[in-house]
């Protein structure tokens, strides 16, 4: 297992590199000139002429590059145009916003998957599985900044609740933007979280019958062993392993939706910043941003990876 | 007289089908439709047949593992199917069962200790610090080693698998085992090996076992009585050198037929059936082997014969109106 880890954790070097090298290439495959852009339109030739040769520019690409990997190994992301500050410190704490962000939902979206996935499976057909399945099936189909939008409309603007109704009369719960509170970090969790667990649920039903039809699980119940040992210990471990998978895939779409949920909620996230350092034309902070998800993205993948040998006995470590 | 150990009594089991739009049942897969017979302590009792005759069907009803439909299931004076779930659980203690196939039925997050080991502590068989020993003992009695206890599963080739599948039969220390089609997915020379495992298990346990299997080779080696099963009813039973000697129903005429033999001058002649096995769903009238028996008459579409003795005191029963008269030969095959 140890030397599993330390293989895997060496195979990261490439693929590091590999987002390195389009990052980098990001700065030249967008349209226009980033030292005019800097300067500005009307700037002067010379003023042009001068923050190319500052930026580097005027070198050939594997010079650039060189000297841009080199940068980013000593934790240099350059500055941002717009604020001039350093882009580490520009992306600091808006980092852990969105890892937070991005972590509750992945909670909720298990938690919610799981015990969705395993009851649909156990009782196939019924009723229940039925509106679960249907449940998955909308919060699969909905974009999410519309159920972000819904959900701030419903629960944070609130609606007026019919008189009859007791105890409540207004459903203004949560708050529409922010981040920090409870209340601020309800609604986006649900916004991002809900396509995940809608995912995670369909997965984990499949996943779920495919197993417990198995012989193993008649082998259990012959055993004399309960109904609850019968589908956690022996059904839930082996459907685990598509599931883990489809967790770690679902890390992607989790940094991609936490752009839109960002936006929706005001949040000062990383998904806001790029939003806003793209509209700024901010390279080095866009660059910047994109480096540091793709870096997240790479070791939740590691993480799940090690995971997912874990759980598969049949692979062998060695 | 022996002990009676397992006795079914009229046992069914009708599977619902369900369709339309709003999943209403809209008929059965008659799977077992009636089927009675006793089992007594230390013998082998098997029930063979072709694939869907409803025999691994009846062990897994008996076993509850499928609840089934109706009928009685009397294990050593108790009737299994009036036990709850919490009682059924701790019955099963007693009745363990093998399956067909060792890839599938073993947990492969499971290694081999846990698999017995499992079975022991819900069984509460053996105390926690004797568990080990027992183990080894376990693995070592099925021909393993103490030193595979901490593999798992994929570890090992089709016949050692099916060994642990034995020896987690055994952890409990059962009264009777199921074997369902246990050998089947080996190989020959592995199913030999297993068969003789299960024969000396037999003699130092007193294990009585019910033998599932459609592989008359098999069942000829290791069984003492035989059911012979058709479209989810017993049509013989008998021992086994009745069976094999003097086959009374049609059925199991043409079924034992088919062994194929290895003395070319000795090979005797094919009843070859015509038509295919009717569906389970809408099974014929009557005598359900009407629609392919070679003697069918009208009265065999209309009446459903008992199964009954048709050779004098070794308890040789089957269920034909014609069993004496196709003996006698007056009765001829018309197609």
């Amino acid at each position: 297992m140890f030397v599993f880890i330390i293989r895997r954790i060496l195979q990261t070097i490439p693929v590091f590199l590999g987002v390195t090298i389009i990052v980098f290439s990001l700065m030249h495959l967008i349209p226009g000139d980033p030292a005019q852009i800097m300067a500005g339109e009307s700037a002067p030739a010379e003023q042009v002429e001068n923050i190319r040769e500052r930026l580097g520019l005027n070198d050939p690409y594997p010079v650039q590059y060189w000297n841009y990997l080199s940068n980013v190994l000593q934790g240099d992301l350059g500055n941002s145009i717009r604020s001039g500050r350093d882009v580490t410190t520009e992306i600091g704490h808006r980092f852990w916003i969105t890892v937070e962000l991005a972590f509750y939902s992945i909670v909720l979206s298990v938690f919610l998957g799981l015990i969705a996935g395993i009851v649909s499976a156990v009782k196939q057909y019924s009723f229940r599985d039925v509106t679960l399945m249907l449940i998955a099936l909308f919060g699969l189909s909905m974009p999410n900044f519309w159920l972000g939008l819904m959900l701030i409309q419903w629960f944070a603007i609130g609606l007026d609740v019919p008189s009859w109704i007791p105890f409540i009369d207004n459903t203004a719960w949560f708050k529409p933007s922010g981040w920090g509170s409870f209340q601020q970090i309800v609604l986006p969790v649900i916004t991002l979280g809900t396509g995940g667990a809608a995912i995670i649920a369909r997965m984990t039903r499949s996943s779920m019958l495919e197993v417990i039809d198995q012989d193993y699980i008649r082998t259990a119940r012959a055993k004399g062993a309960k109904e609850r040992v019968v589908i956690y210990r022996h059904a839930l471990k082996n459907a685990l392993i598509p599931v883990v998978t489809v967790v770690g895939l679902q890390f992607g779409g989790l940094l991609g939706g936490a752009v839109l949920t960002e936006t929706v909620f005001a949040i000062n996230g990383m998904g806001k910043l790029v939003i806003d350092a793209i509209q700024a034309r901010d390279f080095p902070l866009v660059q910047g941003t994109v480096l540091v998800a793709s870096l997240l993205f790479v070791l939740v993948n590691l993480i799940v990876d090690i995971t997912y040998r874990y759980l598969n006995k049949r692979i062998d470590f060695n | 007289m022996q002990k009676e150990i397992l006795k079914v009594t009229d046992l069914k089991q009708h599977f619902p089908i369900k369709g339309g739009i709003f999943g209403r049942t809209i008929n059965h897969v008659k799977a077992v439709d009636g089927v009675s017979f006793t089992v007594y302590e230390g013998e082998t009792v098997s029930i063979v047949g072709e694939s869907g005759c409803g025999k691994s069907t009846t062990g897994r009803a008996i076993l509850r593992l499928d609840e089934p439909t109706s009928g009685e299931v009397e294990f050593d004076g108790i009737d299994l199917l009036s036990l709850n779930k919490k009682e059924m659980r701790k019955k099963r203690k007693d009745l363990q069962v093998i399956f067909q196939d060792p890839y599938a039925s073993l947990n492969p997050r499971q290694t081999v200790g846990e698999i017995l080991q499992e079975a022991m502590s819900i069984q509460n068989t053996v105390p926690k610090e004797k568990q080990h020993e027992r183990i080894v003992e376990l693995l070592e009695t099925v021909g393993l080693g103490a030193h595979q206890m901490d593999r798992y599963p994929h570890e090992f080739s089709g016949g050692q698998r099916q060994r642990i599948g034995i020896a987690r039969a055994l952890a409990v220390e059962p009264q009777l085992i199921i074997c369902d089609e246990a050998v089947s997915a080996l190989d020959v020379s592995i199913q030999a090996q297993v068969i003789n495992l299960l024969k000396k298990l037999q003699k130092e346990y007193k294990l009585t076992y019910l033998f599932i299997s459609h592989d008359l080779g098999v069942v000829r080696h290791i069984s003492d009585r035989i059911i012979v099963m058709y479209l989810g009813k017993i049509v013989e039973i008998a021992d086994k050198k009745s069976l094999f000697t003097n086959p009374q129903h049609p059925y199991t005429k043409s079924l034992l037929s088919a062994i194929p033999s290895i003395h070319p001058e000795k090979r005797r002649e094919r009843i070859i059936l015509t038509g295919d096995v009717p569906s389970p769903i809408d099974p014929p009238q009557g005598c359900r082997f009407h629609t392919r028996c070679p003697f069918a008459t009208e009265r065999c579409t209309r009446e459903v014969p008992e199964l009954r003795n048709v050779v004098t005191d070794n308890g040789h029963q089957a269920a034909c109106h014609y069993v004496e008269d196709i003996e006698a030969g007056i009765m001829q095959p018309v197609r």
